[in-house]
């Protein structure tokens, strides 16, 4: 079977899944749901692995492969095609993306065992990796909308999966709105690209690109900028980032799947997938570099002080992808897409003993409430040490070669790219010391009373609460099942984690210096017309930056050692005297009450107005009065059958005078 | 007498009886208004055929005469069925044709 | 002589008329409509049409008046006072059949007909006689005729099917 088939048959089996699940979970029996789901994305790996290998049969400069089930829209000039384009890009992502989430089914399987909605949950799931994959394998404008809307849908859906709670609807309702604003900057971006070039394909686009524009011309950095507020929504960057955190009310999986691996990661693709047009306005690359600098180094300093588990995490995944947007926007294509997996990798690991230690702690995700579960949940507790230490950059783990490879890139290139590696710098010291903060404080110390528990054979249960507002839930459907599954008890759990903390550990061998560049040369077909792909840094400048690089996370890892294992009072401290700076962080930097002055409340001020005012005055005015008069004429005819003969009579004879009179009149 | 004369007092009995119609409630009262429409245009028939000197007039004149008997047959009959039915006799009391 | 006669006739018939709409009582009404019409039969006299104005002695006077006084007697009086629940009507009749009245005048003076003017062409005896009139009807109206008689069927079967007795334990009011 050809590379393209291998690909359509990656798109058809989580799609097939969802289905299944969804239109046959009544007949099939209790669990198989979950493991319909886990088969299905199973298999889209292995059909991706095939693509794979039927695409390296083809030469170099032929691994541009398009395949079209049928045309989509084809008259007045508009020509698209349902289709799909497999180069190595899209297969790169497809490996991961089914990769990952076969990974994260498996561990679903058990995590989400006692919910009521469970097969609910794998179909959705199914979908979401269905439309990741239609984005990613697209190959035109049309389709990759039509697969980012989708996953914006999803990623709704899936946020709020526990329905019944406030908190969760309201938070899905906020992503999908975000992500709406970036589909517009979208649906904007293609109708330019179509004004300017004529067609939607990408492989026709990018071959028309630099003849239909000169370097940074208004149309190009124009049409750049609107991709980029699509691609900045769906990766939650400044300032579209606000739903990110709002976005862990969805189950653990989801936080894992979705906003870890694979959707936020859209933008970072995108952008490498439009690189002819970003190289075409570098105004636009630039602006991109300096949102993603700016992401990163906020997220983090957040991530310093949020208590909440799962959020932290979530800057964190912020903080990284603000690294990749970086990466993408300054030239570094492979060492971008190469974060991007090694990120995949240890963030869903990260999250998956997260997942773990939150079932271990009665759903509570306070990390002040947490310590000691190392003789509790040691398999857990070892997994999170190892995503920790790869999000860390730890020398020799594959965060290590992928973040400070993006690094050494920016230093490479110099002059104003010098701010990028200084800034990532920088921020990989306080990766590090965030990353440890998980760590320790989960890890080290004295068990805390879940722990006991646990350690004397008896997971903790408690009444069940919402996290973030403590309010009593209601039990109904839309609301996580009774039981809480802990990976030491579960080997689905148990699987996926340590592949993926295999993967975490060792994956960077892809990429070592001077000594191997699988990605770069893997994707060297997508990117062989770009100018910046094939500036790659020496040997030694890039052990350099990896010398450099190792000793910053050696020193926040040490710091975080100091302030919560040796001197646990420290931060307690720190915090009291630093007091506004605490505040102004762990209110994330005030972006929400911002946006909510600036845009919402101006929003729904106007909603009311145009309501009240416009709606029920000028609108309905004009059409009650247009109905009130006709109303008033038809009632005023009306009036004349009146039901009586004699007034019948009378307007015969009536008429029949007038009649008669303009006879007379007339023959005079 | 010129013939103008009848054809005006054809004219004038016309009148009366078309107000008639419109006055009076009871429907016996109406149709005898009706009668007298009808026999001012027979008035009229006949004057103009003696005006014309044809005969044809008061052979139309005849045939009113009869549809004239029908027609009050048929109207008698209806106020027969009325009173059977109780309803009172009053035109204004069968408004069923109301819009 | 012809004169006296023609305005004896005409008052008698107007105030046949305005009796058949002014009187309350309808059985009064009735008496009021055969004066008018045995007036009219003068009037037809006067016009040279003799069978005509037999017919309508002998018919309408005779028949039909007999039919409205059973209908009459039947029903009864319904003393009904004279004005409207049309509002208005009482004023607006009187005055648009005033407005008729004058236009037909207007009509039949202002016409040049010349024959109007005047008391017709000479006539030959015989004209208005039964003879004259049945040969008409047979002959060239003959269809009408026949039309009028099947007319005349309709209605008194109509009439019987109106006004007919239900049969049983169908209720006859409401």
């Amino acid at each position: 079977m050809s590379a393209t088939t291998y690909a359509w048959l990656v798109l058809g089996f989580p799609l097939a899944g969802s289905l299944i699940i969804a239109l046959g979970w009544r007949a099939l029996p209790a669990r198989t749901a979950g493991w319909i789901g886990t088969a299905a994305i199973g298999l889209a790996f292995l059909c991706s692995i095939g693509a794979l290998v039927m695409l390296q049969d083809e030469p170099a400069e032929a691994r541009h492969l398009t395949s079209s089930l049928w045309d989509y829209a084809s008259a007045a000039g508009l020509d698209i095609q349902l289709g799909i384009l497999v180069d190595p890009l899209s297969v790169f992502m497809c490996l991961v993306v089914t990769g990952v989430s076969a990974l994260i089914h498996l561990y679903s399987v058990a995590y989400l065992d006692s919910d009521r909605g469970y097969a609910r949950f794998f179909s959705y799931l199914n979908f979401f990796v269905f439309s990741m994959l239609l984005l990613v394998l697209a190959g035109n404008f049309v389709l990759l909308i039509v697969g980012w809307a989708f996953v914006g849908f999803a990623s709704y859906v899936l946020i709020s999966f526990w329905y019944r709670r406030d908190t969760a609807t309201k938070a899905g309702m906020k992503a999908f709105v975000i992500n709406v604003i970036g589909d517009v900057g979208m649906v904007f971006a293609a109708f330019f690209i179509f004004r300017e070039l004529g067609t939607f394909d990408y492989l026709e686009a990018f071959e028309a690109a630099p003849d239909a524009f000169t370097e940074n011309e208004g149309v190009i950095v124009a049409i750049c900028l609107l991709l980029l507020v699509g691609a900045f929504a769906k990766s939650a960057q400044v300032p579209l980032h606000t739903w990110l955190p709002d976005a862990m009310e969805g189950p653990t999986p989801v936080s894992a799947l979705i906003h870890a691996a694979t959707m936020v990661t859209a933008g970072v693709y995108l952008i490498a997938r439009t690189f002819p047009f970003f190289e075409l306005a570098p105004t636009a690359a630039d602006i991109a570099a300096f949102g993603g600098l700016a992401t990163l180094i906020i997220a983090a300093t957040i991530a310093l002080v949020v208590t909440d588990l799962k959020r932290i995490i979530a800057y964190s995944t912020m903080s990284q992808i603000g690294y990749m947007v970086v990466g993408v926007s300054i030239g570094a294509y492979a060492a971008g897409l190469f974060h991007l997996m090694t990120h995949a990798f240890f963030k869903a690991l990260l999250f998956m003993a997260a997942g773990s230690v939150i079932a271990a702690m009665a759903n509570v995700q306070n990390i002040d409430r947490m310590s000691g579960f190392r003789r509790a949940l040691p398999f857990t507790s070892l997994l999170l040490i190892v995503g920790a230490l790869a999000l860390a950059g730890f020398p020799g783990t594959s965060g290590f070669f992928s973040k400070d490879e993006i690094l050494v890139f920016a230093a490479d290139r110099g002059g104003m790219y010098w701010i990028f590696a200084i800034g990532g710098y920088a921020t990989a010291f306080l990766t590090a010391f965030y990353a440890f903060r998980i760590g320790f404080r989960v890890v080290a110390g004295d068990p805390c009373s879940e722990a006991r528990e646990l350690e004397g054979g008896h997971l903790a249960h408690a009444e069940p609460e919402n996290p973030m507002t403590g309010e009593r839930e209601d039990t109904d459907v839309g609301f996580p099942g009774p039981e809480h599954h802990i990976a030491e008890r579960a080997w689905p759990m148990r699987w996926a984690m340590a592949v993926l903390g295999v993967l975490a550990l060792i994956g960077g061998v892809s990429q070592v210096p001077g000594v191997d560049h699988v990605i770069e040369t893997f994707l060297e077909p997508t990117f062989e017309d770009s100018a910046l792909y094939h500036l790659v840094p020496s040997t030694s400048a890039a052990w350099e930056g990896l010398g450099v690089g190792a000793i910053l996370s050696i020193a926040g890892i040490a710091l975080a050692y100091y302030c919560y294992v040796a001197n646990p009072g420290v931060t307690g401290r720190l915090q009291e005297r630093m007091a506004d700076v605490h505040r102004f962080l762990f209110n994330k930097w005030y972006f929400d009450e911002v946006q909510d002055a600036l845009v919402y409340r101006p929003s729904i001020a106007l909603g009311r107005f145009a309501n009240s005012v416009f709606e029920r005055v000028v609108v309905d005015g004009i059409v009650d009065g247009a109905v009130g008069l006709v109303r008033g004429a038809a009632a005023v005819v009306r009036g004349v059958q009146s039901g009586f003969v004699r007034a019948y009579a009378l307007l015969l004879l009536g008429g029949f005078a007038a009649l008669g009179a303009y006879f007379l009149v007339v023959s005079s | 007498m010129a013939v103008e004369w009848y054809l005006v007092l054809s004219a004038l009995l016309f009148a009366i009886g078309a107000a008639g119609i419109l006055i009076r409630r009871s429907p016996l009262v109406i149709l005898l208004c009706l009668e007298l429409m009808l026999n001012a245009g027979n008035l009229a028939l006949v004057a103009f055929a003696r005006a014309a000197g044809n005969e044809e007039g008061q052979v139309f004149a005849l045939v009113v005469m009869v549809v004239a008997a029908c027609e009050v047959v048929v109207g008698l009959g209806l106020i027969v069925a009325m009173f059977r039915r109780r309803i009172p006799l009053n035109v204004d009391e069968i408004r069923t044709l109301r819009g | 002589m012809e004169e006296v006669a023609f305005f004896g006739l005409a008052i008698g018939a107007l105030g046949g008329a305005i009796a058949v709409i002014g009187l309350r009582n309808p059985f009064y009404s009735v008496l009021a409509l055969i004066v008018h019409l045995v007036s009219l039969a003068g009037l037809f006299l006067l016009l040279h049409a003799e069978f005509i104005a037999a017919a309508q002695v002998v018919v309408y006077a005779g028949a039909v008046m007999v039919l409205y006084v059973f209908v009459a007697a039947y029903v009864g009086n319904v003393e009904e006072p004279i004005w409207d629940q049309i509002p208005g009507q009482r004023f607006v009749a009187p005055v648009l059949a005033a407005a008729l009245f004058v236009e037909l005048t207007i009509a039949i003076t202002g016409t040049a007909l010349k024959s109007l003017e005047s008391e017709g062409p000479t006539i030959p005896l015989g004209f208005g006689s039964p003879g004259s009139i049945g040969e008409l009807l047979l002959e060239r109206y003959l269809i009408v005729f026949e039309a009028a008689s099947m007319l005349l069927l309709i209605a008194a079967v109509g009439a019987v099917v109106l006004a007919g007795r239900r049969r049983q334990g169908e209720p006859s009011g409401g």
